[in-house]
């Protein structure tokens, strides 16, 4: 095989993987812009504003203890998101996740609406894997009594 | 006393650690046998040792020693036996402590049997092996310490992270992962070992690493599933695949460990790729180290991150170093590393082999961005992002979809060069059997176009792959009259490696209609039930009977007991429940499923009314689901196959008694005693 061919094969070979290497790279490129949710504090998600009206974002913060409604017919839950100088109204359809409680830390997957209501369609728990011993309040034993106690009579 | 025992056999292991890095570089420059012999001879006594600290946590973990640092933090007293005894690996110290000890076994194996091979090769990779190991040594004696002394000693500790002691797969998924990832530090060993010792240029590393990196391949493939079995049986979504960064960092190496089986086989057998091949598994090295960083630096919150530590920076230490060691041996070695052979023709298995890794590249790498995207816009931008299932769809599916599609034609395709003839005979059948199944899939109702594809491919890999099996059989029974199964039995024996190939090509078939299925017709309902009341579910109706409660050692819990109807009959029973622990504020899900070979129904207890009077249930219907296990193990059967060769068997003289056993495998005095292990933890035994 002459050099000519040889060289000709190799120029070949290397503009197939350039442009496969750049159309992979354009597409990896697209798919991130498009599909990259932000994170946002209730405070950067007020700020925005209009800005961020039915785009997927997630918001994180706590759980405004007593803010929590839940019909459970109508599967509708709304309470409130803060992150101690602002306050979201969250709802959300569906059951609230097991492991959801007043003033936990949770991040919730939605739209922000221009009524000012988070539309949340996934709820997420923040929980932390350091172990803590249950505070004062309803702990689940409590619940757990009660649950009990009012079977048996 | 069982504290400074485990401390203290760590510290020595460490030093053996270094004393074969020293004596290995100076036995073999200086030609002095004895010196690495005595390093062969550290190696085990680094695993003895090991293994005398793994015994020491074991039982301090069982008799509820307190004054040990991670029997305080994962222990505790109500806590079953099972439970705590795979709190070995519940957490961060005892999870790297475990690693060490399979890294150190695996090192003592390499040795074992390799240690009267002639040349530099055995030696160096055994120097990386020691080399791996004193990183993790290091780990355990500094920053990752599982023996740090608690005072005052605490009556009890808070048990295991109730995530963790609520399945039984906790026992299951991670020693396999374990022996994955840590499996592939092999391969990667002998490739260090062989641009070391200059013998890259013969393929010896590849054949004598073929079979761990099979087996690496096969425990990691087995790991990856029995997690997505975890994640489906224990966090109650009623998936098993999120694209989860935990789910990503053990699917890369995976990936990137795909690739090299193929690749491997082209320069085995045309002389390419060698380059490639040694990047291949250095990736795959780096990708385990990478996985490990992320979930254990606390850069990422998960259900494996154990909580932040100063332990990421060293994870980062050991991946630049593992990238600078390797390239530089590339680059020293770039002579010896140049392709033999050459590509014939465009139609031929060598092609097939090329894009199926380019494919699995363009997939890890996809992955990679994808996984450490959030990351490093945290670290450049300051904003915090997640990068969601849409993005890893859209990307990874195609690819998908593709690498079946490969599956399909490259086994069906000669090396070299495929005729037009080869071509027409061997795509045709294939072809119709994927046209049928787009059609049968497109009549059951999916309208996606990857789902659709999806089957198609997986129908034409499936048929591809049977035909191997059935001309081969076919040619068998004809030349030498055998029976169908006789001739199957000797064809599968006579080339093991590829006919378990085909096997876990097979098993991958499953899986991956299964996966389609599962999503494309799955059906979902959710809704508050009141005692006797029922939902419609796909074509079932859920009855909700009961919620009750029940108390048991180390939890609590609350269950509701539901009747599966199918037509007016009831045709089983379920109660998914929720756990209470202690030592978490929140309950645990217990979801409960129902598996049949057409598919599950999974039942999540959502909420209930503290009186018991309703209940809200997420019921959802997942075609197929069992098949996804199952294919994993069909998968796995396929490497067992595929590495039951013995390459002792063309090996010409045997020399010692000691290499008779080895060649023979005739359990090998030193893997009998490491298996038995983690069962033999009686309290008189660990004493």
């Amino acid at each position: 095989m002459s050099s000519n061919v040889e060289g000709r094969r190799r120029a070949a070979v290397l503009v197939a993987t350039v442009i496969v290497l750049g159309a992979f790279g354009y597409l990896l490129y697209g798919g991130l812009d498009k599909n990259v949710v932000f994170f946002l504090t209730p405070q950067e998600l007020l700020a925005k504003g209009t800005a961020v009206y039915d785009v997927p974002v997630r918001l994180g913060g706590m759980v405004t203890p007593g803010s929590v409604k839940w019909d459970a017919d109508k599967l509708d839950l709304r309470f409130q998101v803060s992150d101690g100088t602002q306050t979201v109204e969250v709802r959300s359809k569906g059951a609230p996740p097991q492991m959801f409680r007043d003033g936990m830390g949770v991040v919730c997957e939605g739209k922000f609406r221009s009524n000012g209501t988070f539309e949340s369609t996934n709820l997420m728990i923040k929980h932390s894997e350091e172990y803590r011993a249950p505070k004062p309040g309803e702990t689940p034993q409590q619940m757990y009594k009660t649950l009990m106690k009012d079977m048996r009579s | 006393m069982t504290r400074l025992i485990g401390y203290n056999a760590l510290w020595v292991a460490l030093a053996t650690a270094v004393f074969g890095l020293v004596a290995i570089p100076l036995g073999v420059r200086r030609g002095r046998g004895g010196l690495i012999q005595a390093s062969y001879a550290a190696t085990f006594a680094m695993f003895w040792l090991t293994t005398a600290a793994v015994f020491a946590m074991i039982f301090g973990l069982v008799t509820h020693d307190f004054s040990i640092g991670y029997v305080a933090q994962v222990g505790s007293r109500a806590t079953p036996l099972f439970y705590t005894i795979i709190s070995l690996w519940g957490a961060l110290e005892g999870s790297i402590l475990f690693w060490a000890w399979v890294l150190t076994l695996l090192s003592a194996l390499v040795v074992f049997w390799n240690r009267d091979r002639e040349g530099a090769l055995i030696p160096y990779t055994t120097m990386t092996m020691l080399a791996v190991s004193f990183f993790f040594f290091i780990l355990l004696v500094g920053p990752a310490n599982p023996f740090t002394l608690v005072s005052p000693t605490p009556l009890d500790g808070p048990g295991p992270n109730p995530l963790l002691q609520n399945h039984i797969l906790m026992g299951v998924h991670p020693p396999l992962l374990y022996l994955g990832y840590v499996g592939m530090t092999v391969p990667f060993a002998f490739a260090i070992g062989a641009m070391a010792s200059g013998e890259v240029e013969k393929d010896d590393w590849i054949k004598l690493s073929r079979r761990w990196t099979l087996g690496a391949w096969g425990f990691l493939s087995a790991a990856i599933i029995a997690g997505m079995w975890w994640s489906y049986e224990v966090l109650g979504w009623g998936g098993y695949w999120a694209w989860d960064p935990v789910e990503n960092a053990s699917f890369m190496p995976w990936l990137t460990a795909t690739a090299f089986l193929h690749s491997v086989m082209v320069q085995e057998r045309r002389g390419m790729l060698r380059l490639w091949n040694l990047n291949l598994i250095v990736s795959t090295f780096a990708l385990t180290i990478l996985g490990t960083f992320l979930t254990r630096s606390g850069v990422l919150s998960s259900v494996h991150a154990f909580g932040e530590g100063p332990i990421g920076a060293y994870f980062l230490v050991a991946i630049g170093i593992t990238l600078i060691v390797s390239f530089a041996g590339v680059a020293g070695n770039s002579d010896a590393l140049k392709s033999t052979g050459r590509l014939d023709g465009v139609a031929s298995r060598e092609t097939v082999f090329l894009l199926n890794n380019l494919l699995f590249t363009a997939f890890t790498f996809t992955v990679l961005i994808g996984t450490l995207f959030p990351i490093i816009a945290e670290a450049a931008r300051g904003v915090k992002v997640s990068v969601g299932e849409p993005f890893f769809n859209k990307m990874t599916l195609p690819i998908c979809a593709s690498l079946l599609f490969l599956m399909g034609v490259g086994p069906a395709l000669p090396w070299k060069r495929a005729t037009k003839e080869d071509l027409k005979r061997q795509m045709i059948p294939p072809a119709v059997g994927a046209v049928i199944a787009a059609i049968v899939s497109i009549g059951f109702g999916a309208r996606d176009v990857y789902a659709v594809l999806t089957f198609a491919f997986a129908a034409f890999a499936l048929v591809a792959n049977v035909r191997e099996y059935a001309s081969g059989v076919r040619a068998r029974m004809r030349l030498r009259s055998e029976t169908a199964v006789t001739a199957l039995g000797k064809l599968v024996g006579a080339n093991r490696r590829r006919y378990g190939g085909y096997v876990a090509h097979m098993g991958m078939v499953c899986v991956a209609v299964a996966i389609a299925a599962s999503s494309t017709f799955r059906s979902e309902h959710e809704a508050t039930l009141t005692k006797g009341a029922s939902m419609p579910v796909g074509r079932f109706q859920v009855r909700l009977n009961q919620v009750y409660g029940r108390e048991e050692v180390q939890r609590s819990r609350i269950a509701a007991n539901v009747s599966i109807m199918q037509g007016g009959e009831e045709i089983g029973r379920l109660d998914p429940a929720m756990n209470f622990y202690p030592t978490s504020e929140t309950p645990i899900p217990t979801p409960a499923v129902r598996s049949r070979p057409w598919g599950d129904i999974y039942v999540n207890l959502m909420a209930f009314k503290p009186d018991g009077s309703s209940a809200t249930l997420k019921v959802i219907v997942e075609p197929l689901v069992p098949w996804i296990w199952f294919g994993g193990g069909i998968v796995c059967l396929g490497a067992i196959i595929s590495m039951s060769t013995m390459p002792g068997r063309r090996r010409a003289p045997v020399w010692s008694a000691a290499s008779v056993a080895a060649e023979g495998m005739t359990t090998p005095p030193l893997p009998t005693g490491a298996t038995g292990l983690l069962a033999t933890t009686s309290l008189e035994g660990a004493d």
